[in-house]
């Protein structure tokens, strides 16, 4: 049974040697100048502004943290959605449960100011 | 549709009770103004006990909870004599750790609400973990339990020490949560199912698989780092050092007592065919952590370091219980005695964290074991109770301490492991050497101690020492509970 993955298996090998034949041989024989301009970091085509790490305000942080939490909250929400009538009652409940635990969360954030952009 | 079932809130009321008041609290500490957080401790303090109060409710009661449909015997939860003790324990350390907590925070100026209700969530994780009779249940209580220590380890937040203990544990236990859970895999690969009767069911019959002991053995692995067994411990003197002293005294006792709790349960319900490969293990696990704690603990001079690999070294006391457990005439007793220790070190040690607590000034000052010198002279009471809790860890009568050795070597000769027993003793006479140093410091040097005067951890201290000293003159009640709570697991 695993005969019939050989074919794969041979793809994935030919196509790894593939590619380093190709980055080989241009590593080898290309020419190399470097230059001042063609050593600066890539930032599609512009000049690059300021140092390479750049401080970022932790602001980002925290609704991205708030963010994955309400995110997933409505990834739960789809598949509850699409199987309602079959789960009845008893998926509406468990569903109250969960949203009431993360408004506890919400209301706690929201009060501690998490949510003001200030 | 799935039925509602009320049997299985039945089966974790009290953790449902305790969740429920936590979110509740989280909540209500939004309105209490700064000035005020004693009502968010005494809230706590409150659930907590109402908690107590329902676990003791169903004492005597048995039943399995969250089961599939129509196949009775895999369940996802279950209530025995087991948990039931557990879980009263359990509580009881939260309601210390909120006793010490108190003032503590208040005096190093880290008072914040949310203290106490990420406590009451980890208590709540340790329950679940008592009660799990599924390896998945097994790792969502694992997550619930650590997930709120790693914040509390960092909760003094400008302390850059606390911060440290904060992220080291929280990498390394999640490094050891990756463990579990390839452990868990395996077991589920070798057997086909994660309910802890029907992995039983399942290895009894077949011929022993390597996949279920490797499974068996990551799952050890993860545990062992939990409960700080030697070669699983590098955290705990850095962890335990830099958190906030009260969540310090929190962690060994209630982390390890989920940790064993667990350990009992997996093991000895899913895999005791295995027991002739993992009784070894346990063995060295066992041996190595006596020896490796006792002798590092010697070479410090720093209190909470030195109770930190005091925590280690009875971490392989209490291992010492787990040796036999695939020998079905021995391992009530041995367990029996295994939880008996798990609460006279519960009591010892909040005693001596909480005499650590009431003499640690701000910046970290006040932590050192010559700061012990001159407490007899300016404080005999505090002196007298310190020294209570040296002899019990050291294993002196009239102690708690004492009492629950010797439980423990008689479980561990009756199953025959006397070169285990003979460890045992000469690092219970090694570890004499440190606990002494305190007590030698505390009597016989000059010095000028500082303490405030704070009502709920003397009280503390002093119901802790009472505690140690009464039961062990009567032991005798307590242990015929634990050994009743146990036989119902077997």
């Amino acid at each position: 049974m695993l005969l019939e993955y050989l074919a794969i298996a041979v793809l994935i090998v030919l196509a790894t040697v593939v590619a380093l034949i190709a980055i080989g041989l241009g590593g080898l024989f290309g020419p190399k100048k470097k230059t001042v301009n063609k050593s600066m970091p890539y930032e599609s085509g512009m000049m690059p502004i300021g140092p390479g790490t750049r401080r970022m305000p932790v602001r980002y942080y925290l609704i991205g943290v708030l963010f994955i939490l309400f995110d997933i909250e409505v990834v739960f929400f789809l598949p509850w959605a699409i199987v309602f009538r079959q789960l009845g009652w008893f998926g509406l409940i468990e569903m109250v449960v969960f949203v009431a635990i993360l408004l506890v969360g919400y209301v706690y954030a929201w009060k501690k100011g998490a949510l003001e952009w200030e | 549709m799935p039925p509602i079932n009320f049997n299985d809130i039945e089966v974790l009321l009290p953790l449902i009770i305790l969740v429920i008041w936590a979110c509740l609290l989280l909540l209500v500490d939004l309105f209490i103004p700064k000035k005020h957080k004693w009502l968010t401790a005494l809230l706590a303090a409150f659930g907590l006990a109402l908690t107590l109060g329902f676990t003791l409710s169903q004492l005597g009661s048995e039943s399995n909870g969250f089961c599939a449909t129509g196949k009775p015997s895999i369940c996802m939860v279950v209530l025995d004599g087991f948990s039931v003790l557990v879980n009263a324990l359990l509580l009881l350390t939260g309601l210390l750790g909120v006793a010490l907590a108190y003032g503590y925070l208040k005096r190093m100026g880290i008072e914040r609400g949310e203290y106490y209700t990420l406590m009451l969530f980890s208590i709540s994780g340790m329950m679940l973990m008592a009660q799990a009779s599924d390896l998945i249940i097994v790792f969502l209580a694992l997550e619930l339990l650590s997930l709120p220590l790693y914040v509390l380890s960092a909760f003094a937040r400008s302390n850059s020490d606390s911060q440290e203990a904060g992220l080291k544990y929280f990498l390394l236990g999640a490094f050891s949560s990756g463990f579990i859970l390839y452990g868990i895999a395996l077991v589920y690969g070798a057997t086909g199912s994660t309910s802890l009767s029907q992995i039983f069911e399942i290895a009894s019959v077949g011929t022993s698989s390597l996949l279920l002991t490797i499974g068996a053995a990551l799952i050890l692995v993860g545990l062992g780092f939990k409960v700080a067994a030697v070669p699983f411990h590098m955290w705990t003197p850095d962890v335990y050092q830099g958190a906030p002293t009260p969540v310090t005294a929190f962690m060994t006792a209630g982390a390890k007592i989920a940790g064993f709790a667990a350990l009992l349960r997996v093991f000895g319900s899913a895999f005791p065919n295995l027991s002739e490969d993992i009784t070894p293990i346990l063995w060295a696990l066992s041996a190595a952590t006596m020896i490796v704690g006792n002798l590092l603990a010697i070479a410090q001079t720093n209190i909470k370091r030195m109770l930190a690999y005091s925590s280690i070294a009875h971490t392989g006391y209490i291992l010492m219980a787990f040796v036999p457990y695939g020998n079905p005439e021995v391992a009530p007793v041995s367990i029996a005695a295994g939880l008996f220790y798990l609460f006279a070190y519960t009591i010892t040690n909040f005693g001596a964290w909480g005499v650590v607590i009431a003499l640690e000034q701000k910046e970290s000052k006040g932590l050192q074991i010559s700061d012990y010198a001159g407490l007899r002279r300016k404080y005999p009471v505090l002196a007298g109770a310190m020294t209570v809790f040296m002899f019990s860890l050291i294993g002196f009568p009239p102690t708690l301490g004492m009492v629950g050795k010797f439980y423990l070597f008689r479980a561990v000769l009756s199953g025959g492991y006397t070169g285990l027993a003979i460890i045992g003793v000469v690092t219970s006479l090694v570890s004499a050497f440190y606990y002494l140093r305190v007590v030698v410091n505390m009597y016989m040097f000059a010095g000028e101690p500082k303490t405030d005067n704070e009502f709920w951890l003397r009280f503390t201290i002093a119901g802790a020492a009472l505690v140690t000293v009464v039961f062990s003159l009567v032991p005798q009640g307590l242990f015929a509970w634990a050994s009743r709570a146990v036989l119902k697991l077997f």
